[in-house]
């Protein structure tokens, strides 16, 4: 489902260039759960930004369902983020000044969706994360565990293909780790793909592949 | 995107910093409420001049003593010009026989004393003929309107204004008694009604003799001007050739004296003031674009501050057309409602005026707020143009990563 060939990154800062990414061939098959590890600076971000379309290589090929990446223009890319890939932050990216239903229903208002049905998918999303009773919560007024399972519910209700996550632990205690851990696990085992970014070993291992990145490269890819 | 959910998001960022946004709307609102008053003003201004002439009636054609060279014919404005010859009754009275003629009224102007039962007062005099109250369209109080008195008769009758008649006839009957005008004497036949200026001259302060009575008062026997009424606007163009032939013949060949249409007065008029209001207006149109320029800068900040929000839109599947309809949206509602406050300000401003200064008429003409909102809708289109632009373009990545 997703295929990375030859793959690079490269970011000029003044008259130096930092190699993100470096020579990467990767392939992810659907279903399937795959964690990314790595020191700091060593392209993690950078990969799963190129694998959510958020950021484009500088060279080589992401072949996403069949279509290569490098021929979409700004609105297809926009309309694969919208519809195929969801994505899960370290820092939740709620929108402050939207309740937590509205954070939620802000893909499919973008999608143009009819606010009848908007209503009920969110009311399914908010579910899956446990917080009916906070759906008109601001994200101030919720603990950072409750916004990001909001940031999830708002992440699957577009039903995506992939859920990108960047340490989405990052910025959490142990518990509400784990409970957010779980949330996307059971995503997973419902057929969803899923990678994830993370520094935490536990978490790594849990996942069915793991690989880990030095300086752009991958150097070693485990399957279990 | 649906048009409410871009006008929920729009207003949502509105209400979120409401400071900058109270800000941007009393911007807006104070071009669009100096448009308002400003042409108010203007239009105020012509309507109270225009106001002057309006009640002569549209039918008038003036001939004026002198002739002004400089204005090649056109309609001199300086009256006070030197006469080389006067205009005198005679010359009135020659202008009868031209066709179209309805009613013939020469003015002699001037002050003196006027005394009645040990009381005296100075008053200003016009002399003319009972053609004068047709051509002038006044009312009459009570009484009649110099009776008798044409242009080759002038019995000694008159009628005065209401502040004459208060002043020195008190709560006895003015009508019938003989008023002492300098070495004269006239019998009061009425009471003028209506009130206002005429030639300058506060109607209710004045006494109106016969014309030869006027000319004998003063001891000058030229006219201050003659008043024509055409039968109606047609016959115009040919009364004034009529006219002009039969003066020149008269005056030995020399057109020393300047014939004009009261209407062609009253539309230079008009188009003196509606320039001067177009100029307020322009003016205060200044301040639109400099509350749209305003606009465009607390924009281009919000765009950096909100640039986060702008890269997660991004990535969950916004596309640039729609980030950029969003920041439009703002400015667009942000300089609506800011013009619509100012069309309300505006207004009742105007209103407080109308009522504090009620000689003067504050007239906002009805373009003025159209155009207003216009070009605060306009400004505010425009000056979004380039944040929404530079919104639209970030890169996701960069967005989401810039700030948290
Ligand atoms: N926009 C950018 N401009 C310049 N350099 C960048 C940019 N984004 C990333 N880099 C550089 O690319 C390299 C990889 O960055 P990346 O964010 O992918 O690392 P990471 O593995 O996610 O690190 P961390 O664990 O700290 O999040 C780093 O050296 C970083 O400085
Ligand atoms: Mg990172």
């Amino acid at each position: 489902m997703i295929r990375i060939e030859n793959l690079s990154r490269k970011f000029e800062v003044g008259n130096q260039i930092v190699r993100a990414l470096d020579h990467i061939d990767l392939e992810i098959t659907k279903g399937e759960y795959l964690s990314i590890m790595g020191v700091s600076g060593s392209g993690k971000s950078t990969l799963l930004n190129i694998l959510g379309l958020l950021d484009t290589p500088t060279k080589g090929d992401y072949i996403l369902s069949g279509i290569n990446t490098s021929e979409m223009n700004d609105d297809e890319m926009a309309h694969i983020r919208s519809t195929k890939i969801g994505f899960v932050f370290q820092s939740f990216h709620l929108i402050p000044r939207l309740t937590a239903a509205e954070n939620i229903e802000m893909p499919m208002v973008l999608a143009g969706i009819k606010p009848k049905d908007r209503q009920e998918k969110v009311e399914i999303a908010l579910s899956h994360v446990s917080l009916n009773d906070r759906s008109d919560h601001k994200p101030e007024q919720l603990s950072g565990g409750q916004r990001q399972r909001v940031a999830i519910a708002r992440s699957i209700v577009m039903e995506p293909d992939v859920l990108l996550a960047d340490e989405p632990t990052g910025n959490l205690d142990s518990t509400s780790g784990i409970e957010i851990v779980r949330l996307i696990e059971d995503l997973n085992k419902a057929g969803l793909t899923l990678i994830v970014v993370t520094h935490d070993r536990k978490l790594g291992n849990r996942s069915d592949r793991l690989i880990r990145l030095l300086d752009g490269k991958i150097i070693d890819d485990d399957r279990k | 995107m649906r048009f409410y959910d871009l006008i929920f998001l729009a207003l949502s960022t509105l209400i979120r910093y409401p400071l900058r946004t109270i800000m941007l709307l009393v911007a807006t609102s104070i071009g669009v409420m100096a448009v308002i008053l400003l042409t108010a003003v203007g239009e105020g201004a012509r309507d109270y001049i225009s106001g002057e002439f309006r009640d002569m009636g549209t039918n008038l054609i003036i001939v004026i003593p002198g002739k002004n060279e400089t204005s090649g014919g056109g309609s001199p404005v300086d009256l006070a010009g030197v006469t080389p010859r006067d205009l005198t009754i005679e010359d009135a009275i020659s202008l009868r026989k031209i066709d179209g003629v309805k009613n013939i009224a020469p003015i002699v102007i001037g002050e003196t004393s006027a005394q009645f039962n040990g009381l005296e007062r100075n008053v200003p005099i016009i002399g003319s003929t009972q053609s004068f109250l047709s051509v002038r369209k006044w009312e009459m109080e009570t009484g009649m309107f110099l009776p008798g008195s044409t242009l080759e008769r002038s019995p000694p009758v008159c009628v005065i204004g209401k502040e004459v008649e208060k002043e020195l006839f008190g709560a006895s009957n003015a009508i019938g008694q003989w008023l002492r005008l300098g070495d004269r004497r006239c019998r009061v036949t009425g009471i003028i009604g209506t009130e206002g200026r005429a030639v300058g001259i506060d109607v209710q302060k004045l006494v109106v003799v016969p014309v030869s009575l006027a000319t004998a008062l003063f001891n000058r026997p030229s006219l201050f001007r003659i008043a024509v009424e055409a039968e109606n606007r047609l016959v115009g163009d040919q009364i004034i050739k009529d006219m002009k032939k039969i003066l020149k013949k008269r005056h030995r060949g020399k057109e020393d004296f300047t014939v004009i249409r009261q209407d062609a007065v009253m539309a230079s008029f008009d188009n003196i003031f509606n320039v001067l209001t177009m100029a307020l207006g322009s003016i205060a149109s200044i301040s639109l674009f400099v509350a749209g320029i305003l606009i465009m800068n607390v924009m281009l900040v919000a765009v950096s501050q909100r640039q986060s929000e702008i890269g997660l839109l991004k990535a969950i599947g916004a596309k640039n057309k729609q980030i950029n309809q969003l920041f439009i949206t703002e400015a667009i509602l942000l300089s609506g409602s800011g013009a619509v406050l100012g069309l309300i300000l505006g207004h009742s401003i105007t209103q407080v005026l109308k009522i504090s200064f009620p000689t003067f008429n504050f007239l906002p003409p009805m373009w003025a707020s159209y155009v207003s909102l216009i070009l605060a809708l306009m400004s505010g289109v425009i000056f979004g143009l380039l944040p929404a632009r530079r919104a639209s373009k970030l890169e996701p990545v960069i967005a989401l990563t810039g700030n948290k």
